[in-house]
C-alpha cells in the first residue's frame, strides 16, 4: 500500500490551530477578499525571492564601491532601491555599520519588527521571548552564548526596533577576501552578521 | 498597555534556541496564515497598530505558549471580528471548535497632538522618556520609561501608532533615535561599554 493510499484511508487529524486557520482562510474567500492565486504567490516570494541574498549583495556591493557604501549608511532605503529591493517593513531602512571598535546587533522587544526587503522573514528565534527580552539587556553575554565572543573594549550597539525604521548591520569585511568578486563576496555574507549575532 | 508582548528586559527565559537551516515556514497552515495578513493588508481593513494591538491582548499564557503564527491568527480573528466582518459564532463553527481570541480593548485613543513644524528635540540633547502607562496601544517600550538618553537621530514625522490603533485621526509626530546606556537601564556596569538605540515618537519623550 502507498503512503498515498494510507493517508487516504486514515488521513492525519487537523490539529486546532490548523483547523482554525482553515476556517479563518475560507470565512475570507466566501467575502471575496482573498484574490484567486493570492496565497500562493506571496508565500513563494518569501520563500524564493526575498531573503538574506537580497542584503547580502547590498552588502558585497558597499564593500567593492565606497561612494556606494557613503550612500547606503546615509540613506539606507534609498541605496538599497538602487538595487531592486524594496517593498513591505522596507520603506525607512537604515544601515549600521560595525567596525573594529563598535559592534551593532538588532532586535524587536515588542514584536518581529525586521527589514524584509534585504532579509526575507525572521528567524523563530528573532521572534522568541529569550531572544527579545535578554537582548537588550545583557548582550555581551547574550551574543557569547549565540557564537559570538566579542572582547570587552567593542562597544555594543543594540538597535530595538521600537517604530518605523528598519535595521540592518553591514558587517565588517573579511580579511583576506581582497581578491573576491562582488558575487564571490556576497556569497561570504550570512543572515546572522546582519541581524548582528555573527561576524564574518 | 504594560502586556505580555513588552518583553525587553525580562528574566528567567533561558537560552535562545536557534534551529539550523531553518524553513521560512514549517507548517502549510502558517503559510496560510502569513499569507492572510497580507491580504488583508492589501485589502485595508485596520492597520499595523490595530494588528499589534490586537496580539498584544492575547492572554499572556496563550501568547507565551503559542507558536508566532498563532499570533498572527489570533489577532487577525479579533480584529476582524470587532471590525464586524463576521461574528465568533460563525468562526467557532467554521473551525470545528474553540477559536480562543484576545481580550477586549481597554485603551483609548489618547489627546495626542501633532509635532509642530520643527523637531523639538535636535541630535545630542539629553531626554527623559515619560513614565507613561497607557492601558491602550504604545510603541514605547517599558524598560525605557522613566530612563535619560541622549537623541542620535531625528527621523522626520510617521503617524503616533498609540492613536491609530485605537481609530483617531492620523497624528504625526517627530520620531527620534534616543541612546540608552545599558548601566543607566540595568544598573550593572561590567562587560564593556554596551548602549540600547530605541526608536521614540516625539509625545513619549521630556526635557530631562
Amino acid at each position: 500500500m502507498s503512503e498515498h493510499d494510507d493517508d487516504h484511508h486514515h488521513p492525519r487529524p487537523i490539529s486546532p490551530v490548523e483547523a482554525r486557520a482553515q476556517a479563518l482562510e475560507q470565512l475570507l474567500e466566501e467575502k471575496g477578499l482573498i484574490p484567486p492565486g493570492f496565497i500562493d504567490a506571496v508565500v513563494t516570494a518569501y520563500e524564493k525571492d526575498i531573503g538574506p541574498m537580497n542584503g547580502a549583495r547590498v552588502v558585497a556591493r558597499a564593500w567593492i564601491d565606497p561612494t556606494y557604501r557613503t550612500r547606503l549608511l546615509a540613506d539606507g532605503t534609498a541605496a538599497i532601491a538602487e538595487l531592486g529591493f524594496g517593498g513591505p517593513e522596507g520603506n525607512h531602512l537604515r544601515v549600521v555599520e560595525n567596525t573594529p571598535a563598535v559592534h551593532n546587533v538588532v532586535v524587536c522587544t515588542l514584536c518581529s519588527c525586521y527589514p524584509w526587503p534585504v532579509l526575507g522573514l525572521p528567524p523563530t528565534w528573532y521572534k522568541s521571548a529569550p531572544y527579545r527580552a535578554r537582548m537588550v539587556r545583557e548582550p555581551r553575554v547574550l551574543l557569547r552564548e549565540m557564537g559570538l565572543a566579542l572582547p570587552e573594549s567593542v562597544e555594543i550597539r543594540v538597535w530595538d526596533s521600537s517604530a518605523e525604521i528598519r535595521y540592518m548591520v553591514l558587517p565588517e569585511r573579511p580579511a583576506g577576501s581582497e581578491t573576491l568578486s562582488e558575487e564571490d563576496l556576497a556569497a561570504l555574507v550570512t543572515r546572522d552578521a546582519m541581524i548582528g549575532t555573527a561576524r564574518l | 498597555m504594560d502586556g505580555v508582548h513588552d518583553l525587553g528586559g525580562m528574566d528567567g527565559f533561558g537560552p535562545v534556541e536557534v534551529e539550523a537551516n531553518e524553513p521560512t515556514f514549517h507548517h502549510a497552515w502558517e503559510r496560510t496564515v502569513f499569507a492572510l495578513a497580507a491580504a488583508i493588508s492589501v485589502q485595508r481593513l485596520g492597520n499595523t497598530d490595530v494588528f499589534r494591538h490586537a496580539i498584544e491582548r492575547m492572554d499572556p499564557a496563550h501568547y507565551l505558549s503559542s507558536p508566532y503564527y498563532e499570533h498572527w491568527l489570533t489577532g487577525m480573528a479579533t480584529s476582524m471580528i470587532e471590525r464586524g466582518l463576521f461574528d465568533r459564532a460563525t468562526l467557532e463553527a467554521k473551525a470545528g471548535g474553540a477559536f480562543p481570541l484576545s481580550r477586549p480593548v481597554r485603551g483609548e485613543c489618547p489627546a495626542a497632538s501633532p509635532s509642530g513644524p520643527t523637531p523639538r528635540f535636535a541630535v545630542g540633547d539629553a531626554v527623559r522618556v515619560r513614565n507613561l502607562h497607557p492601558p491602550g496601544h504604545t510603541r514605547c517600550p517599558g524598560y525605557v520609561r522613566g530612563q535619560r538618553g541622549v537623541v542620535t537621530r531625528v527621523d522626520g514625522r510617521f503617524h503616533l501608532p498609540d492613536v491609530s490603533a485605537h481609530g483617531g485621526q492620523r497624528c504625526e509626530q517627530f520620531s527620534y533615535n534616543v541612546r540608552f546606556a545599558t548601566r543607566d537601564l540595568w544598573g550593572n556596569s561590567s562587560g564593556g561599554p554596551q548602549a540600547v538605540h530605541v526608536d521614540l515618537w516625539e509625545s513619549y519623550l521630556d526635557e530631562p
